[in-house]
């Protein structure tokens, strides 16, 4: 439990009240965090109550929207207007929300099976529309409030309770959805690299239309370890590349090693032995095209380093705001609608 | 020139009269016969419309499959059905006629595009033999026209193709029909100019097909009399054709307004139900946001997302569509927030059959969701009484914190009658409060499930200070709102939304009854029904027989008096077009032996089969 904390000064009285400084506590709600002891969903819950009081956006225009799934707890745990929907269902309220609510900062928090088997058509179309929303996808490669089954990002050959020979099933990889829905704004990160978390996750705030945002967590009950390659600290600087705009793809212990493109394909060359970083394929997350993204999207270990870091982040028109400009637009035009002249619109006659 | 007719001909009053355009489904007969109504409305007539069209956009010309007809009744007096029989029928091509012929009152007037009945025409109408050749036909008044050719002449100088001509022979039939009932021909005259503004060659070929048509009543030897029905003794106001939909439409902004929310209409696109969307999203400047979302459940979770927001969240869609909003339905009344649901419904079962009309989705409406997961029902009777529906859903819906669903049928949706525009100071007014935001950090949490006298909780929205609060689908603690997987609290949080959802019916007027508070026999209708069985119990009463009618537009709950309206009657007679839902439901909740009149063949009921029944069962 926590106790509504003291911490938060009084708000100062009257008309130039300076908006009262909050902490991570005060975004905590007073519900018992139920998640398995050792989940990396704890890791991301932090990082969010860390990040929040830095946005200047009061408790009372934060909402948190979520679907089912292990994640989905998430909104119970934030001390912010919060719905925990149905099933893969949470981008489609976020969406009605927004609309009607332009002033509201508005979080999806989702699963891999939320997000991209029972919901992957609201994903999709919430991308492609750019509503002003931040979705967070918790990808732990695993059904974990079911208990254990294969999700649609589980790799080939996984042994699950309903895959008990492997599972036949092709995967799909998250940020290439959303790469291919012309998301505006498409980042990764992993809940134990706090530090860079908390960065996406701000990123992703700031950012206009929907943001995208994978995070690698550790499902330790069902799923422990698929994200082991990618947090040790033994081997983590060969398996996770971060990216940086307008910087070379560097990576390796000693930052010795490099992504070229030959011709329409990723390799990994060394630095040195004739190769210069000048070589080097260059990070541009404001690229206009997103094949570069795509092209980050599909690098995946063990065949190549992860990405980690910002994707892409651009500008494209945002659905919320287009719709509610034609509104204005049409007030505009006709004056605000009149219910008597709508009733009588059209040919209409009197009976004395 | 002018339209009110010259002719020398003689001219027969009628009380009422009977006409149905039919052709194929790229012939414009809706159009003719939406024409045809409105400017029946605008002389004063009452009418009532039964459009009757194939889902196919344009099944395989000339076909039977392909028909599409309109049928308008046009009365002197107050009416309630498009008529049983037409008086007029006007074919477009063999398989209207044959498809439609049985419908003719014998005697009656047959007009007959009589070029469209070569070898290819009866081919593809499926016919060996020419119906024109029928002896059958003698049993009425016929006049076989040369439309094509005289259309063709009359436009001849506009430059039109021989293919575009010939798609003015609609036109021409309607002016020939609107000379036969001295109609002015000035209302289609400024529809051809408003509709054709951007292609000046055919609104000017349309204008002289109409006059061709007209002129060719006038002047041809063969049309012996013209009719003529006077006005319709309708209460004073100012009135104007609605369609369901329209109506519909229009009490959804109305319902807004008066309770000062924002409208959000969340929809995916399906037959019979897009005409809302479509009149909707016309009216952004009263601040309608209209979302056509990428299917069903994204419709109505939206609209949901909305009313959390403190909008008026809508969502509607026909049978199909809404078995795949149960589940958000179920959220809606979990989370206890505002919400209307529509659902015009259409022949089932699955994608069955989409542009005719059924009343089969009352179970679904009342039962058709998972757990004890009760909401109100009610459904509108005329394309008119959808107006006022509408603003009653969002009453109760805003009054009790729950979703709504609110049913209406193709025959409504489509059909049309005239509709008085109503004053302001005469629509409802819906009073909401949105409990108002507090200093943050006093320690104590905002209850979101804390309730009022109705068991409303109190709806708070985003953006209010200190009233931070978390919702969703698992079971909720009573007052604070918190998870709770007690026992006892879901007995509890069960009864209470059940409670409430029943407690609504203390609100509603009482049920009333036409005709005599007890006798040998009561009708119990809903719905689209209402015209055909109000009809035919007055029809009945008039013959003496002891007969009332009772039309229920809440379903769920009823009307707190209606047990002892059943139960004033010998029997009770529930026609509808299912095979017998409101009639199981009467049964279980009045144990009253209740009899069933059943049809599903997409049509609505004829007055004259319910007369028919009503003496059977009275007298059995």
């Amino acid at each position: 439990m926590n106790p509504n904390p003291s911490s938060t000064p009084a708000p100062v009285q009257g008309e130039s009240a300076a908006l009262p400084v909050l902490t991570p506590n005060d975004f905590a709600s007073d519900q018992d965090v139920r998640w398995c002891p050792g989940c990396g969903d704890y890791s991301i819950l932090a990082q969010m109550k860390k990040v929040l009081p830095t946005l200047g956006v009061p408790r009372e225009k934060t909402v948190f929207i979520s679907g089912i799934g292990c994640s989905s707890r998430f909104p119970y745990y934030m001390n912010t207007y919060g719905f925990h929907s149905i099933h893969g269902r949470a981008p489609a309220v976020a969406t009605g929300l927004k609309v009607s609510r332009p002033d509201l900062t508005v979080w999806v928090i989702t699963g891999d099976g939320d997000a991209l088997s029972i919901g992957g058509n609201h994903l999709m179309h919430a991308i492609r529309r750019n509503v002003d929303i931040n979705i967070v996808l918790f990808n732990n490669q695993i059904y974990g409030l079911t208990k254990g089954q294969y999700s649609p990002t589980s790799p080939l050959g996984k042994i699950t309770k309903s895959t008990p020979m492997g599972s036949v099933d092709n995967p799909l990889r998250p940020l290439s959805i959303a790469i291919g829905c012309e998301a505006t704004f498409v980042a990764r990160s992993i809940d134990v690299h706090i530090k860079h978390l908390g960065e996406m996750l701000r990123r992703a705030a700031e950012h206009r239309g929907t943001s995208f945002v994978e995070v690698y967590q550790n499902c330790n009950v069902f799923n422990d370890g698929a994200f082991s390659w990618a947090t040790d600290r033994e081997t983590k600087a060969d398996t996770v590349l971060e990216l940086e705009h307008g910087k070379p793809l560097i990576f390796g212990k000693n930052r010795d090693k490099g992504i070229r493109l030959n011709g329409m394909e990723p390799e990994i060359v060394e630095l040195g032995k004739g190769v210069t970083e000048d070589d080097l394929l260059f990070h541009d997350e404001k690229a206009a095209e997103p094949s570069l993204a795509y092209l980050l999207s599909r690098m995946r270990y063990p065949e190549f380093p992860e990405p980690i870091g910002v994707f892409r982040d651009v500008d494209r028109p945002v659905y919320d705001e287009e719709l509610n400009r034609q509104i204005d637009q049409a007030i505009e035009k006709y004056g605000r609608g009149d219910l008597e002249k709508l009733f009588a619109a059209g040919d209409t006659w009197t009976v004395e | 020139m002018a339209t009110t007719t010259q002719s020398k001909k003689h001219v027969r009053d009628l009380e009422a009269a009977t006409v149905r355009f039919c052709g194929d489904s790229g012939d414009g007969m809706q159009l003719a016969g939406t024409q045809f109504t409105n400017t029946s409305a605008l002389v004063g007539n009452d009418v009532a419309t039964f459009p009757d069209f194939p889902a196919e956009i344009r099944a395989p010309r000339g076909t039977k499959a392909g028909v599409s007809g309109f049928q308008i009744r046009f009365s002197s007096n107050d009416i309630h059905t498009p008529g049983d029989q037409v008086d007029a029928l006007v074919a477009m091509n063999p398989a209207a006629l044959v498809t439609n012929l049985p419908d003719l009152v014998p005697g009656g007037i047959l007009i007959i595009n009589s070029e469209s009945f070569d070898q290819k025409d009866l081919r593809l109408a499926g016919l060996d033999r020419n119906p024109l050749e029928d002896e059958n036909l003698q049993n009425y008044q016929v006049f076989l026209v040369e439309m094509t050719r005289l259309t063709r002449e009359a436009v001849k100088d506009t430059g039109l193709s021989v293919k575009e001509s010939d798609r003015c022979k609609n036109f021409f039939a309607m002016g020939l029909v609107f000379w036969l009932y001295d109609r002015p021909l000035e209302p289609t005259l400024r529809f051809i100019d408003a509709k054709f503004k951007a292609k000046p060659e055919i609104a000017e070929a349309n204008r002289r097909a109409l006059y061709a048509g007209y002129h060719y009543g006038e002047t041809t030897e063969a049309f012996a009399s013209q009719f003529r029905v006077g006005k319709a003794q309708l209460p004073p106001g100012t009135y104007r054709n609605i369609t369901g939909n329209q109506a519909l439409a229009l009490g959804l902004i109305a319902a807004a307004e008066v309770s000062q929310s924002e409208l959000f209409y969340g929809t995916y696109p399906i037959t019979p139900a897009s005409d809302i969307l479509h009149e909707l999203s016309r009216h952004k400047n009263f601040r309608v946001r209209t979302f056509q979302a990428e299917d069903e459940i994204a419709a109505i979770t939206a609209a949901l997302g909305a009313s959390f927001g403190g909008a008026m969240g809508v969502t509607a869609s026909s049978g199909p569509g809404i078995a795949l909003k149960g589940e958000a339905m179920g959220l809606a009344v979990m989370t206890e927030l505002p919400l209307v649901i529509i659902n015009v419904q259409r022949g089932g079962p699955s994608t069955g059959l989409p542009t005719k009309t059924e009343q089969a989705d009352l179970f679904q409406a009342v039962f058709g969701r998972n757990g004890e997961c009760p909401l109100p029902v009610i459904a509108a009777r005329s394309p008119a009484d959808c107006f006022d529906c509408a603003i009653e859903a969002w009453r109760i819906a805003t009054q009790f914190m729950v979703p709504v669903m609110l049913l209406t049928d193709g025959y409504l949706a489509n059909g049309s009658e005239p509709w008085r525009l109503p004053k302001l100071s005469e629509l409802p007014r819906i009073h909401i409060k949105h409990p108002e935001g507090r200093e943050n950090g006093n320690g104590e949490p905002f209850r979101p499930y804390t309730r009022d006298e109705y068991l409303a909780r109190p709806w708070a929205i985003p953006g209010t200070k200190g009233l931070m609060h978390r919702i969703g689908g698992l079971e909720k603690q009573d007052i604070t709102g918190n998870v709770s997987y007690d026992p006892l609290n879901h007995q509890h949080m069960v009864d209470i939304r059940a409670k409430k959802v029943a407690n609504i019916a203390n609100t509603l007027p009482p049920q009333t009854v036409d005709g005599p508070a007890s006798g040998d026999l009561l009708v119990v209708s809903w719905g689209g029904t209402f015209g055909a069985c109000a009809t035919a119990v007055a029809q009945a009463q008039r013959e003496g027989l002891s007969v009332a009618h009772c039309h229920l537009r809440y379903l769920f709950p009823f009307p707190t008096n209606l047990g002892e309206i059943v139960r004033n009657y010998k029997k009770v007679l529930v026609p509808e077009l299912n095979k017998g839902q409101l009639r199981l439901m009467l049964r279980a909740e009045y144990l009253v032996d209740a009899i069933g009149y059943n049809k599903v063949q997409g049509k609505p009921f004829a007055v004259g089969e319910l007369v028919e029944r009503i003496k059977q069962t009275i007298n059995s």
